[in-house]
């Protein structure tokens, strides 16, 4: 069974606690703009959600890289290697969710790779909203899981919303 | 099961490693057309540059990586295909016989009627050995013309201007990229080079290509102009390797025909990638959509149907991205957008910004964005999705950059008529 | 590091932007924040400047933990001399904004003299521009939040703006960023509105650093652990918010209600955090939808709010019809208990109302109470209203006040005069509960005592944020202490004023104090900042800090006499509760608070005092 990042944004709070983690594990400074996973918020909706890729079974990411740049490793997560990777971006147009991005400052793409094994962003968040857990799903259904947990409108859904 | 496929680009190769995945005992073969290991097209721009060398083009790194998987590695090039004996012929005159084939030969570029295209000097850049006769001539503040600012000749334009060549760029449309982006786009595009010192000159043709005077070659415009150049590329275009299938019965128009599961008219036989007629997802209709990701959404396919998983392609989503000296374009779908339909405009020429997004009732069915490149595979997601933006359609009018917000807060809706996520097709 | 070591100088006069480096030599005085941005305003501005004229400065000021992910490390304070008290302003703030402000690159951005015409500032990064803002002027704060991003065509720009009211120089204006997060005491948006100051769109893509990554993680980890742990930050805070107090201090009979004629309110839970988590009798539904954080907050105290649809108050308003920032404690009871309302639904769009045009609740709602008072008592009558019926417990009353505040018209503009200026006026000002012309909060002196000599000596005004001693008095944190004597009280205000000094300097929120002592911070503080900081050294600078805010208000005119409280808390008896029969003892607190200061008996810090903290 392999592991994965399972996210629940009815118990987010939307403190970026997650994108700080990230960005200092992946950049060695806290800099939210370059985190691998984003908080949105829809404020009118009091509604906060943590997304990220969710390392999908057949990536669309891997599957478009020209030279093989993105593999999985025998975590099923999708890696992308910089020495391979020569920045064509191919895989952020056919990323359908948005999370492979490229940055200008490297000339290459970044993503997340669950960090090794150990995400950063699920030990710092103090809600639980993002956990690291088995699954069974692959990235399909777990997209499709996530999408379909959360309420779409404006009803009590926070950590500590009335019952 | 013996498995044949015909091309050894990112729809072969893919096609032959999906195949192995669920059929761990069938026998397959892969054809080459070129001298080469298995190597990817686009990777060229980057060899060009110096980025990679030759192996970083190849599309599979790790030695003996088919003899691993089980995948013969052959030699063509394949000159014709015998449907009634279930069998192929290569240049060398060997034969093969198959049980299932898939076509996925690619396309080669088209040779423009222009006097002179033989000289030594002008090639097309299309191959490997392109590449490495580019790279002779490609000296440092050599002139250079680039025939084509199609996409392709975009990212050829790229990389020459990064060799630092003294670069000109004709096309014979009024703008670049005159397929991928709209005037708005295509012009920025423009400008931004003219500010990088590349000469731009569109609505012009090439009449001919003679020897020169102030350099090896003259390229002379029909306008009277004449450009010298040390290097002539072309990138007008290109057309599907469908030739050796003269004869054969097997159905082409463009590009090989195929059915939804992308098979032939002659069963068994299955054609993917640049070579074949799939279909486009904005359309509905059958159409040639010669780009990367598509080749290999095509193999897969075709490859699960190789193996007897029956799987029907929903279609491909016509998209591309671009670099263009540091200026990021993109489009997806049905960018120039459709009758009746409402657009999301957002320009910041000064900023280097565009956004444009269709709409058809509240779906998204096309985009072009200059100078975006955070979450820019969610217009993927929600063009191929047709999810109903609802509210934010008109969140999205006022703010084009609100996509990826519009994105997460529509895909939390969940399924209105049962979900379909973006997946092309998942196996059984 | 922690600090970015760049200032921002924007004088609005001449139309310039300057940058400069950091005062590095203060910051290890001043840490950050309140304190190192206090002491720019205090070597830069008379004291005796007029609040809202050219001369006075408004600094936005980060701590050198704003942006890192210290829990709560999101805060920033806008840092003035206040109109509503003409004493020095620090007004704190979450929300978002401090971080992006920090991302941007900037430790603090001072804002000089007086722009000819409105304008907004944008901060994007190091791209510092001054923009005409006259398309925003008269515009609430939402609609100018909305209006910038989609100008700038950047959802994620954050902006921290000015109401109506502020541009119109209501006193008690306050400053909102993130739609819903407020500098809000002291008048620090009519500052702002002074300096034709729209509105400040910050975005920020670099990254923050601290001096030692690992230690840093580790000693931030373990505060949050801490938090995690206790069971006010970790269970009741994100639970009820502050709102978990109404009932409690209700209880204790220290809820000043109808402005402070008694210390308990009869309706307090029907206005209290159990009442928001409760489903509507109208529609089923709690009026408290979630929790939300600040940036890098592990606690989560904000309330988000919807109110019924059907209320009275927004009925015909579709476009209030969505979440938004609920009910705190203070503002709960400023416009509920202190006005005599039990109407939950009001309170809430009188609150939306109050972040949408940027109006201090604490202040409105004690003025509105005041108001009420005299019209009650027939000094005012409907001709000075506007035909507003202001009797107590009227929710019509108060929400045709705030939305005439808001806009700054009619009766409204008296109101926001202040409860001081306005009973003034009718001749009454005995009903004015306030101390240095500001109006005090949530907890009446009667009934914990602290609280008394923590309102008389706030150096900006009436505050509970400056010593909040309720922490001891009530919640036992970090010892209990009994809030019916004052005894001890005047060495317990002084170790929490200077403590809560070092933590608005920091970048970090006061309310992780409830589970955090400096032993937790200063750990952190140090592993981010140069200079070794150590408890000791974060409690002097807290020391130095207050001694020099104090000077400020010597300075501009503030004498020992303005170290009081109004009569009505020193002279009547609480009626009933546990504290029934006691009055504020503020007399046998202050001498001794003056010498443990040491301070003359006049309030003045002495050669000595004033020696060893090197002021
Ligand atoms: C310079 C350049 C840049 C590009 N950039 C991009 C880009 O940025 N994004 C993008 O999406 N696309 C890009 N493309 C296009 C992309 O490379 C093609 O869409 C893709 O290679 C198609 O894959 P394919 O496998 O269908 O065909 P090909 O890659 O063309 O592979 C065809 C294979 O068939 C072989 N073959 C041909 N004829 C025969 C025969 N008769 N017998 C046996 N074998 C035969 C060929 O030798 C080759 O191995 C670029 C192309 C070029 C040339
Ligand atoms: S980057 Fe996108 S395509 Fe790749 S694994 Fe993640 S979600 Fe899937
Ligand atoms: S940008 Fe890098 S990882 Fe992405 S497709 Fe191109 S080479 Fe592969
Ligand atoms: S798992 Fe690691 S890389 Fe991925 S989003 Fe979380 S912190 Fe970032």
């Amino acid at each position: 069974m392999q592991k994965a990042l399972t996210i629940d944004p009815g118990k987010c709070t939307g403190c970026k606690q997650c994108e700080m983690a990230c960005s200092y594990v992946n950049e060695g400074e806290f800099n939210v703009s370059k985190s691998r996973i984003r908080v949105f918020d829809f404020h009118e909706e009091a509604r906060f959600v943590p997304y990220t890729c969710t390392q999908c079974d057949e990536a669309w990411c891997q599957q478009a890289c020209p030279v093989n740049a993105i593999t999985t490793n025998e975590m099923g997560v999708k890696v992308v290697h910089d020495n391979l990777c020569v920045g064509c971006k191919v895989c952020t147009i056919a990323c359908p969710f948005g999370t492979v991005n490229y940055n200008a400052s490297t000339g290459k793409v970044i993503k997340c790779d669950l960090c090794g094994g150990d995400p950063a962003c699920a030990a710092a968040c103090p809600t639980d909203a993002i956990t690291f857990q088995d699954v069974e799903q692959g990235g399909f259904d777990k997209m499709r899981q996530w999408a379909a947990r959360t309420t779409a409108g404006t009803e009590p859904s926070g950590p500590n919303a009335p019952a | 099961m013996y498995h044949v496929i015909l091309g050894a680009g990112p729809a072969g190769v893919t096609a032959a490693e999906t195949i192995r995945k669920h059929a761990p005992d069938a026998e397959i073969t892969l054809i080459g057309g070129e001298g080469e290991p298995p190597y990817s097209r686009m990777a060229i721009p980057y060899l060009l540059e110096g980025k990679i060398g030759e192996d970083g083009t190849h599309l599979r790194q790790e030695d003996g990586h088919y003899e691993t998987l089980g995948i013969a590695y052959r030699h063509g090039p394949v000159i014709s295909v015998d449907t009634g004996a279930r069998s192929v012929t290569c240049a060398d005159g060997s034969t093969l016989g198959f049980d299932t084939l898939l076509i996925a030969t690619g396309a080669t570029p088209i040779r423009p009627p222009i006097e002179g295209l033989d000289s030594p000097g002008v090639h097309t850049c299309w191959t490997l050995e392109d590449a490495r006769r580019i790279t002779e001539h490609a000296q440092k503040g050599e002139p250079v013309v680039l025939v084509g600012a199609g996409f392709i000749g975009c990212i050829i334009l790229e990389s020459l201007a990064k060799m630092g060549v003294d670069l000109t760029v004709v096309e014979r449309g009024d703008r670049m990229v005159p397929r991928m982006l709209d005037e708005t786009a295509g012009n920025m595009l423009r400008h931004w080079c003219e500010g990088q010192d590349v000469r731009v000159i569109t609505e012009a043709e090439v009449d001919a290509i003679r020897s020169g005077d102030r350099a090896a070659l003259a390229v002379h415009l029909k306008d009277g102009q004449t450009l010298p150049a040390a290097l002539v590329v072309i990138a007008t275009g290109v057309r599907s390797n469908i030739g050796f299938l003269d004869g054969s019965g097997i159905e082409t128009g463009a590009g090989v025909k195929v059915d939804p599961y992308h098979e032939t008219n002659v069963p068994g036989i299955y054609a993917a990638g640049d070579v074949a007629e799939g279909i486009n997802l904005s359309t509905g209709h059958n159409d040639m959509l010669a780009i990367q990701p598509v080749a290999v959404e095509h193999a897969y396919i075709a490859a699960l149907n190789m193996c007897g998983i029956a799987t029907e392609h929903r279609g491909s989503l016509n998209m591309n991205v671009l670099d263009t000296l540091g200026l990021i374009s993109s489009s997806f779908g049905t960018w120039e957008g459709v009758e009746g339909g409402d657009r999301a405009v957002l320009t910041d020429e000064a900023a280097g910004r565009y956004i444009r997004l269709e709409f058809e009732g509240d779906r998204l069915i096309g985009a072009q964005t200059v100078g975006l490149t955070d979450h820019v595979g969610m217009l993927r997601g929600l063009i191929q999705t047709g999810l109903p933006l609802g509210a934010w359609k008109n969140k999205l009018i006022d703010s084009p950059t609100r996509i990826a917000e519009a994105y997460v807060a529509v895909m939390q809706q969940g399924p209105v008529s049962g979900y379909t996520g973006p997946k092309v097709a998942l196996p059984a | 590091m922690g600090w970015t070591g760049k200032i921002l100088r924007i004088n609005l006069s001449t139309g310039t932007i300057a940058t400069e480096a950091l005062n590095m030599d203060w910051a290890d005085k001043y840490l950050g924040q309140r304190g190192l941005a206090s002491k720019y305003l205090v070597e830069e501005v008379d004291p005796r400047a007029d609040p809202l004229g050219p001369d006075n400065k408004m600094i936005m000021a980060t701590g050198p933990l704003t942006g890192t992910c210290a829990s709560t490390g999101g805060r920033y304070s806008i840092i003035t001399k206040g109109p509503l008290t003409g004493a020095i302003a620090c007004s704190n703030s979450g929300g978002y904004f401090g971080a992006e402000l920090k991302f941007a690159g900037w430790d603090m951005v001072i804002f000089e003299g007086q722009s000819p015409k409105p304008v907004y500032v944008t901060i994007f990064d190091g791209d510092v521009q001054i923009r005409d803002a006259s398309g925003y002027w008269g515009k609430t704060v939402w609609d100018t939040d909305k209006g910038i991003k989609a100008a700038h065509q950047d959802p994620q720009i954050r902006v921290a703006a000015i109401g109506v009211a502020g541009e119109n120089e209501i006193l008690y204006a306050c400053v909102v960023n993130d739609l819903h997060r407020a500098a809000g005491r002291s008048g620090v948006g009519a500052v702002m509105g002074s300096k034709n100051l729209k509105a400040v769109a910050v975005r920020g893509t670099g990254g923050v650093k601290v001096r030692d990554f690992k230690t840093f993680m580790d000693a931030t980890n373990a505060g949050k652990k801490v938090l995690k742990e206790n069971a006010v930050t970790g269970e009741g805070l994100p639970a009820y918010g502050t709102q978990v107090l109404m009932n409690v201090i209700n209880e204790t009979g220290a809820l000043p209600t109808r402005n402070g004629q008694d210390v308990q309110f009869e309706s307090a839970n029907d206005i209290s955090a159990e009442a928001m988590a409760t489903p509507r009798r109208s529609d089923g539904k709690p009026n408290l939808l979630t929790n939300q954080a600040c940036f890098g907050c592990t606690i989560a105290c904000g309330r988000i709010s919807k109110i019924d649809e059907t209320h009275f108050t927004i009925q015909n308003k579709p476009e209030y019809w969505h979440a938004s920032g609920g009910l705190e404690y203070e503002a709960a009871w400023a416009l509920g208990s202190a006005t005599g309302i039990n109407d939950l639904e009001a309170l809430t769009y009188v609150n939306f109302i109050c972040n949408e045009q940027a109006i201090d609740p604490i202040s409105f709602g004690a003025t509105v109470g005041a108001a009420m008072e005299l019209y009650e008592t027939g000094v005012i009558d409907d001709a000075v209203t506007g035909g507003i019926k202001l009797n107590f417990g009227s929710a019509e009353a108060l929400v045709a006040c705030v939305e005439a505040t808001g806009k700054a018209e009619g009766f409204g503009k008296e109101l926001g005069l202040g409860s001081k200026r306005l009973t003034e006026k009718y001749g009454k000002p005995e009903l004015s509960m306030t101390v240095k012309g500001q109006e005090f909060p949530a907890y009446d002196p009667r009934g914990i005592q602290g609280m008394g000599l923590t309102y008389a000596t706030s150096n900006r005004g009436a505050c509970h944020l400056r010593s909040y001693t309720v922490s001891s008095e009530i919640l036992g944190i970090p010892e209990k202490t009994d809030p019916l004597t004052t005894d001890g009280k005047a060495g317990l205000v002084k170790a929490f004023q200077d403590a809560t000094a070092a933590v608005d300097s920091s970048g970090l929120c006061v309310f992780t104090t409830f589970a955090w002592t400096l032993e937790d911070i200063a750990p952190q503080v140090d592993a981010a900042c140069e200079g070794n900081w150590t408890v000791d050294k974060m409690l002097e600078a807290g020391e130095r800090i207050w001694n020099m805010e104090r000077m400020f208000n010597n300075n501009a005119g503030f004498t020992a006499e303005d170290d009081n409280l109004p009569k009505r808390l020193l002279k009547d008896a609480a009626k009933t509760g546990p504290a029934k029969g006691l009055v504020a003892g503020l007399d046998k607190m202050l001498p001794e608070y003056y010498e443990l200061r040491g301070w003359t008996p006049d309030g003045v810090p002495t050669s000595e005092t004033v020696a060893r903290l090197a002021l």
